[in-house]
């Protein structure tokens, strides 16, 4: 089912373990919304995490960069765990990427400010040398005409190909995608699932939250289903899509290829 | 029968009819538009005919010079308009000028206040003009003349009109030559300010900025082994501890080994606008900052921090404005050591410094609240960590939204400088006018300082809402 013009020769996955999550478990008040989650992530895996809304997949991946914080077990990130030690947390942060549905992008400032502003704050990367490596992936993901303009200026493609960009300018280790889709006009999808799968052929460990099938089909190597906040399948993908095993997967494949 | 239209000449375009456009139109929509605009419209054209016809003949036969005492204005109203007619008595202002100005400040020494009020205006500048070179350069070259003029206003051409005249010199050519270096203007005019007005020994105020280094360095030691709040709270208390205790005998010490010194002026000569303006500018520039970090302390997880915050705002927004001054003049001087002396303005200074960051720090908090939390996500996401995602993310788009009601507070902080006239401060409206009206000269003037002193007031804190407009607009990137 592959698509012919997507090069796989550069996605390989090695046996480097890049996340390591064992025996998770979170909890929001009283509501258990991870249940003993245990999931190993190697470099240059492309994982697609699927589910119905509420099944805590979106909580799992905040996890991965502590936006959200987790009550028991172990999250290992590149070799780093997190715990309450707020070094680890921002030497995690630097290292893994993240994209959210909605962009959040920082409207005060230009594109090229959005870009350069971590690498500058954070790595202390010269002012210029930050400048060049964010038009390298504006090019990269073909805007670099708008360096200059603001946000607000531009359509909800560029705006969540710029995000991109931004985590990018962290030469991250790691990319997490949130929905990154979701909030975006059909026509929209394409430039942004393009420059997803570019990042893809390039190698990069990617774990990505979305209903885009289609994207999981190319991409990804693994395909996770979620329900009521544990992992219920996982597979690879043509075997999740051909021959699902447990009923709630096949339940949810019929509901969102139904039609 | 056949469908087909083909038009064969275009039309020019007409002028619209007469009713559709110009005066008439205005004059339909905006003060004629049914029975009852109409009504409202001549009910008001009414009220304000009767306002200037009351108010006109006061003002007409106001009289603007040539008189030094209420008699001698009355007869020269009673000469020229007859003997019941009223008339405006302006030439109280010219002769009490320098008292409202002023207050009792020496007039040898007014080229002092004059040159720190335009000092201010150079010390604002880059702070109002960030990014507007050519802005910077005007306003500093301007405020130059304009100081300069003022300086032989009052004491002639003399040895401080020179000095007056190298000083903006100098620093209109950095505005126009090296705008960011400015801000070291900036950073040292409070303490400039303070010798020009209060004089006394240079050594008093370069210790006190002393005290500022004292704050850094022990900051760089203790920071990096226990964090930025706790380097900071640390660099507080030891620049304190400097300022209260150390900073005499230093200051005393060069004195004796290096004396210069400007005449010393007492805070009880201090009066009229120059004290309006030494309480406002002082405090609004303080309770900023302070108004910030109380709106980030009340949305702390920290416990401690949230509570202290809540407690403070909550405390000093409940009690009137008037209490805390009585504290000041009053109260204050028991809790502190019995030799302390404790300057009245510097007192009533940290009072209104306190009640109006209460204020600004719930504005900046409606701010705060207005961002979504996207933002804060997508700092946290990229590493930055607390400090920098406020400073460069959160705050930059908050204060912006919280422009209006900052504003609001520093017009309201203003106006409420003229309360010191109930611990016996002379401020412009009650203090400076009621001295006049007690004069024998003046005796029977009612309407005319009120007016001027609100006039003056009125120009301030309209030019502070059309800047916060200017600012609104410049900062407008949303593009919604």
């Amino acid at each position: 089912m592959a698509d012919p013009a997507i090069d796989r020769s550069k996605m390989k996955v090695s046996d480097e373990i890049a996340i390591q999550i064992t025996n998770m478990n979170k909890w929001y008040g009283t509501f258990h919304v991870l249940r003993d989650i245990n999931m190993t992530v190697n470099k240059g895996e492309r994982i697609v995490i699927c589910g119905p809304s509420g099944s805590g997949k979106s909580t799992l991946i905040r996890c991965i960069n502590r936006l959200e914080e987790h009550q028991q077990g172990q999250i290992i990130v590149d070799g780093t765990e997190l715990t309450s030690d707020l070094k680890n947390i921002d030497k995690v942060r630097s290292e893994v990427g993240m994209v959210f549905q909605h962009f959040n992008l920082f409207p005060h400032l230009t594109i090229l400010e959005n870009l350069t502003l971590a690498p500058i704050w954070v790595r202390k990367v010269p002012k210029k040398e930050a400048e060049e490596t964010a038009m390298y992936f504006l090019q990269k993901v073909k805007i670099p005409e708008q360096a200059h303009k603001y946000p607000g200026q531009l359509s909800g493609g560029q705006q969540q190909r710029v995000a991109i960009a931004r985590s990018l300018c962290m030469k991250p280790r790691i990319m997490l995608f949130d929905e990154p889709t979701s909030a975006l006009d059909p026509e929209m999808i394409k430039e942004v699932l393009d420059t997803m799968i570019s990042l893809a052929e390039e190698g990069m460990t990617m774990l990505c939250v979305t209903h885009e099938m289609g994207f999981a089909q190319a991409v990804a190597n693994r395909v996770i289903f979620m329900d009521q906040g544990q992992i219920v399948e996982q597979n690879e993908p043509r075997e999740f899509f051909n021959n699902p095993q447990s009923e709630r997967t096949k339940l949810f494949l019929s509901q969102i290829l139904g039609h | 029968m056949s469908l087909l239209y083909v038009r064969r000449d275009m039309l020019a375009p007409q002028a619209p009819p007469t009713s559709q456009s110009g005066i008439i139109r205005w004059l339909r929509d905006n003060l004629f538009k049914g029975p009852f605009n109409t009504i409202l419209t001549l009910l008001a054209a009414w009220v304000l005919y009767e306002l200037v016809t009351l108010s006109w003949p006061w003002l007409s036969n106001g009289v603007w010079s040539d008189a030094n005492s209420m008699a001698d204005c009355r007869a020269i109203v009673a000469a020229s308009a007859g003997p019941d007619a009223s008339g405006a008595c302006w030439a109280m202002i010219r002769e009490r000028w320098p008292q409202f100005i002023f207050g009792f400040y020496p007039p040898a020494l007014w080229w002092r206040p004059i040159l720190a009020f335009g000092l201010l205006f150079v010390a604002l500048a880059p702070v109002l003009y960030s990014d507007n070179k050519r802005a910077m350069s005007w306003l500093c070259g301007v405020v130059g003349a304009l100081t300069v003029l003022c300086l032989i206003g009052a004491d002639g051409f003399s040895f401080h009109t020179i000095l007056a005249i190298a000083l903006f010199a100098g620093l209109t050519a950095i505005a126009t030559i090296k705008p960011r270096a400015l801000l070291a203007v900036t950073m040292l005019f409070p303490f400039v300010a303070l010798w020009l007005l209060w004089g006394g020994s240079v050594w008093g105020p370069i210790t006190a900025l002393l005290g500022f280094t004292v704050m850094v360095v022990v900051y760089g030691f203790v920071a990096p082994k226990l964090g930025p709040v706790m380097g900071a709270s640390i660099g507080f208390i030891a620049a304190c501890l400097w300022w209260l205790f150390v900073q005499s005998y230093v200051s005393e010490a060069w004195q004796a080994l290096l004396p210069f010194q400007l005449t010393y002026v007492n805070s009880d000569k201090f009066g009229g606008f120059l004290l309006a303006f030494v309480i406002g500018v002082s405090s609004i520039s303080i309770s900023l900052p302070l108004g910030i970090l109380l709106a980030l302390g009340r949305r702390s997880d920290m416990f401690l921090v949230k509570t202290l915050s809540v407690g403070f705002i909550e405390f000093v927004r409940g009690v009137p404005l008037i209490t805390m001054l009585f504290t000041a003049s009053l109260l204050l001087q028991y809790f502190l050591p019995p030799q302390t002396k404790f300057d009245l303005i510097l007192r009533v200074v940290i009072l209104v410094t306190i009640f109006s960051a209460a204020y600004n720090a719930e504005v900046v908090r409606g701010g705060l609240a207005a961002l979504p939390r996207g933002q804060y996500e997508a700092a946290d996401a990229l590493g930055l960590d607390y400090w920098q995602a406020q400073r460069l993310i959160i705050m930059p788009q908050a204060l912006k939204i919280s422009i209006p009601g900052i504003v609001s507070t520093f017009i309201g902080l203003f106006k409420d400088t003229t309360l010191v006239s109930f611990v016996g401060l002379a401020d412009p409206l009650r203090g400076i006018t009621t001295i006049v009206r007690a004069d024998i000269a003046w005796k029977g003037i009612y309407w005319e300082p009120y007016i001027f002193v609100g006039a003056i007031f009125f120009i301030v804190c309209f030019g502070m809402s059309r800047y916060s407009m200017y600012l609104e607009n410049k900062l407008k990137t949303d593009h919604r």
